[in-house]
């Protein structure tokens, strides 16, 4: 037994000094540097322990708060239609058709594709000039045309529409895999039963894909809640913070001001929120997938 | 026929859905610079290779692809050697701890980049590891472990175990087993884990910008994020880089689409 | 080559006890089977002889050598498993070779020793297969054949042939008795196939519920089961096990209707269980029919199976269902009375589950 323990340390101990160095001692550094006021502009001012005063300056800061509700917002839009047009190509894709294995490559060209290219693309849709998003809405009539990234209230529906066309595809990939392991003979019953199309949907598709449904949903949340490139590549967080995302404004913080100690402070609050929902997917999920892992 | 004809027009909804915009993009960058600013759009273009040129010549958008390849290729190898290692433990020792591991890699996994991001930055600052490619490849292999780790995980654990055991009656010692039987046996599954780690690692944007803040050494997504021009974006040179950064990941994609289905569904990860 | 010597063996996985307190041993050169149900523990034994698990107690040794410290590699052990668990990367010579290219022997040494494997289990022309490529038979040979190759101490053989049909099985079960005399090989052999067992083993352990329940040769195990569950475990039909009182003096045992004397089987000792209960065993071939008048068990014929060469009866008996095997001339009906009687020394006598009569 003791035998088998060594063997496995032996094994783990390289992958865990990455953890340990790159993930679990920066998670308590930003931790401990959170509790300090340290500003790399202001050098003179030194590292000072000032306790939960980050932490009261966030609740203060209107724009931490904004930034907060824009990323809530986000999620709460983008993930629910994620999993709607994932769900919706797994159910074309799942039937079997001439030419089905082309369309699930393309599919996946999205996905694929650098965040950082897509959100270019968009951003050129997008375009106030000549982007194709004014050329459907207003034909050739250019006085309409509108700068959809410099708005307050159309910058943020751009960043999600973005989001949703990258993203469909990974929502895609985990339910096409829980259809997939429905087995066959139940819808076969169904018929013999007299089920409709929409009744094999309704009791047998929908029970049985859940799982999947709810997996696709939360990895899409724990996804989107992170959200970086496309806000730094199509809005910069503008116009007037719109689509200022937490880990934008973080990033911002720490990295562009050079405010350590507030910066920390934002990093833990979205370290927070990230565990809380990645618990709530470990235990309402992550034990039955460890189970199909141990299973074999 | 009712079925047949929703099927197809499903189909063609969706394959014009996740084709069409970046198409548009590809297209732009054979489009000279007037029949960019065309209204209405110009659809084919007149293939002008000029913006191909200029991103090559003026913005060296060969040396971005060629610290792409370097950092994106040398994650994948380090990740596959030490994530096998890892995986092959957690495959085939089933003590708690290393079910708590396994609990924990899912769990970083999902960890923001932002609240690790500070501190990761301090120490490979004071390592003087920024603005080197073993300062980003050591950030990339970190962030594809986990991922790396439990889809090859699953696939060991596809594996029969009495062929190992029998390695073992034979003479190996557990590193011979893993190298000589579970390493071959597995080789589909590595070369899956292998494919998403490195679109991941291509694709990685944030702690590239952070580490790698020297021009000659930026990967492209940072070369591509921070394309110069104030006022008059270069859409043309964008459009071209963009193409030539997504090609070889579109050319992976479609040539093993069902390994990649596979991957990502077998451990769930998110890739 | 040596012995193995196996002592105080127990393992747990968690609360549940796996092996209790085994100890027995193979002498040199001798072929062990061991026999028991499935779910008894065997396959753990087995396993912790090759060192794929670890005991909870107890100690292994080969020789004068305790093995149980070390790791598979260096027990100096080989292993058959039921499902070959070859290596489906490698061709045959590579499956062969495996081990002894481990061991650094030379190029020569190990194309001769792998040749004489080949030839001895007729493989010669298979060597550049992979498994995928070969019958059922000849992954067996090959499995075998890894063993063999690098002559090690101990071969053990986790239920190689229950992968087999009916007839490659039989094949098999000869060959590997020859392979066993020519290598003189110490073999620990794993069933639950008791004409396996019988065929094979010259010795023979029967193991049921983690514990040895008789260890001896196959004419002892047959002929004088230690046990209820022995006696039930081996044979086939099964044993009639008849449970029933002795009177109180300890000569008549009455079961139902049936009226047994057991002054003969009991040899004097009918004293010591007098009024108790016990059970007697008899085989269905040992039974012999009587008039019904004046028999020990007197039973309607339910079913009569005539197989050819034998013809067997299944007749009731008040509550007892038995089996009587009867010359395939001889014509029954359903429905008959049929008497039956048989040689006090062909009587197995338990008490508590346990052989009491010598």
């Amino acid at each position: 037994m003791s035998h088998s323990h060594r063997a496995a340390l032996q094994f783990l101990f390289p992958s865990f000094l990455f953890v340990l160095v790159f993930t679990l001692f920066p998670i308590v550094e930003s931790f401990r540097l959170s509790f300090y006021r340290l500003i790399l502009t202001l050098p003179w001012l030194g590292q000072k322990f000032v306790g939960w005063e980050n932490y009261r300056d966030l609740l203060t800061d209107p724009v931490a708060l904004h930034s907060l509700l824009t990323t809530l917002m986000f999620v709460a839009v983008t993930t629910p239609l994620e999993v709607l047009f994932g769900l919706g190509m797994a159910l074309v894709l799942s039937e079997s058709f001439r030419g089905r294995g082309y369309l699930r490559a393309i599919v996946l060209v999205p996905w694929a594709i650098p965040t950082v290219v897509s959100s270019q693309m968009w951003r050129f849709i997008f375009n106030d000039r000549y982007g194709l998003f004014n050329f459907f809405l207003f034909g050739d009539d250019t006085s309409r045309y509108l700068a959809p990234l410099a708005d307050l209230s159309l910058a943020p529906i751009a960043i999600i529409v973005a989001e949703i066309w990258k993203t469909s595809s990974f929502a895609f990939l985990i339910i096409l895999a829980g259809l997939q392991a429905i087995p066959t003979d139940l819808y076969e019953a169904a018929s013999m039963d007299g089920a409709t199309v929409w009744q094999k949907f309704r009791y047998v598709t929908l029970p049985l894909l859940k799982p999947a449904l709810l997996l696709a949903l939360l990895f899409r949340t724990i996804d989107a809640l992170r959200v970086f490139d496309l806000v730094f590549v199509m809005t910069q967080g503008g116009p007037a913070d719109a689509t200022n995302v937490l880990q934008f404004y973080g990033y911002k913080k720490s990295f562009a001001e050079g405010m350590i100690g507030y910066g920390s402070a934002i990093s833990v609050v979205v370290f927070f929120l990230s565990l809380l929902l990645s618990l709530i997917y470990i235990r309402s999920m992550g034990s039955r997938m460890l189970q199909t892992v141990e299973a074999r | 026929m009712k079925r047949k004809t929703f099927f197809l027009f499903s189909s063609i909804a969706i394959g014009c859905f996740s084709l069409l915009p970046f198409l548009w993009f590809v297209l732009t960058s054979w489009k000279t610079p007037s029949e960019i600013e065309a209204i209405p759009p110009q659809i084919i273009p007149s293939f002008y290779w000029g913006f191909y040129r200029s991103a090559l010549e003026q913005y060296g958008l060969l040396r971005y692809m060629g610290n792409s390849v370097i950092v994106a290729g040398a994650t994948t190898l380090f990740t596959i050697a030490i994530g096998s290692l890892a995986a092959y433990a957690l495959a085939r020792f089933r003590l708690s701890w290393t079910r708590f591991y396994l609990m924990l890699l899912l769990a970083i996994s999902m960890f923001p980049q932002i609240a690790v991001a500070g501190p990761v930055w301090r120490i490979l600052n004071y390592l003087n590891w920024l603005n080197s490619y073993h300062g980003v490849i050591a950030a990339y292999i970190t962030l594809s472990l986990p991922m790396g780790i439990w889809i090859m995980t699953t696939f060991f654990k596809e594996l029969p175990y009495e062929v190992e055991e029998a390695a073992l009656v034979d003479g190996c010692t557990r590193l011979q087993v893993l190298w000589k039987v579970v390493l071959p046996l597995a080789a589909p599954g590595l070369f899956t884990a292998a494919i998403l780690i490195f679109i991941h690692a291509w694709n990685e944007f944030f702690f590239a910008l952070l580490i790698l803040t020297n021009p000659t050494l930026q990967t492209l997504p940072v070369g591509i994020a921070l394309f110069p021009g104030e006022y008059t974006m270069p859409w043309g040179e964008i459009a071209a880089a963009s193409t030539m950064a997504t090609l070889p990941l579109v050319f992976l994609t479609l040539l093993f689409q069902r390994r990649i289905v596979r991957g990502l569904s077998a451990g769930a990860v998110k890739g | 080559m040596a012995g193995l010597e196996v002592r105080g063996l127990s393992k747990s996985f968690g609360d549940t006890r796996i092996l209790e307190e085994i100890s027995f041993d193979v002498a040199e050169g001798e072929f062990c089977v061991l026999l028991g149900p499935s779910g008894c523990g065997k396959t753990t034994l087995l396993r912790l002889v090759a060192g794929l698990e670890a005991p909870s107690t107890g100690t292994i040794s080969i020789g004068d050598k305790r093995i149980d410290p070390l790791p598979p590699r260096e027990r100096d052990i080989a292993f058959v498993f039921q499902s070959y668990a070859l290596y489906p990367h490698m061709n045959v010579f590579d499956n062969l070779a495996f081990s002894l290219r481990l061991r650094g022997f030379s190029k020569q040494e190990i194309q001769s020793k792998v040749t004489e494997a080949a030839r001895l289990l007729e493989l010669e022309a298979h060597l550049e297969r992979k498994p995928q490529e070969l019958s059922g038979g000849q992954r067996q040979r090959v499995a075998v054949g890894r063993a063999i190759v690098r002559r090690p101490k101990i071969f053990l053989f986790d239920e190689p042939l229950s992968n087999l049909d009916a007839a490659l099985r039989a094949g098999m079960r000869i060959e590997l008795a020859q392979l066993h005399r020519k290598l003189q090989a110490t073999i620990l052999y794993v069933t639950h196939d008791q004409a396996e067992a019988m065929t094979l083993g010259e010795k023979i352990m029967v193991l049921d519920k983690g514990k040895l329940q008789q260890m001896g040769n196959p004419s002892a195990i047959y002929h004088k089961p230690a046990n209820t569950f022995v006696a039930r475990f081996v044979g086939s039909p099964q044993m009639n096990l008849i449970e029933g009182k002795l009177d109180d003096k300890g000569i008549v045992f009455r079961a139902g209707e049936s009226r047994i004397d057991l002054s003969g089987a009991l040899s004097g000792h009918g004293a010591d269980y007098a009024a108790k209960d016990l059970t007697v065993g008899i085989r269905p071939e040992d039974f012999h029919p009587t008039a019904p008048d004046g028999a020990w068990i007197r039973g309607e014929v339910e079913i009569v199976e005539d197989l050819g060469s034998d013809k067997f009866v299944h007749i009731r008996s008040g509550h007892a269902k038995l089996v009587a095997r009867i010359a395939p001339d001889v014509g029954l009906n359903r429905g008959e009375i049929l008497g039956l009687a048989a040689a006090p020394n062909r009587l197995h006598l338990f008490s508590n589950g346990k052989r009491i009569n010598k």
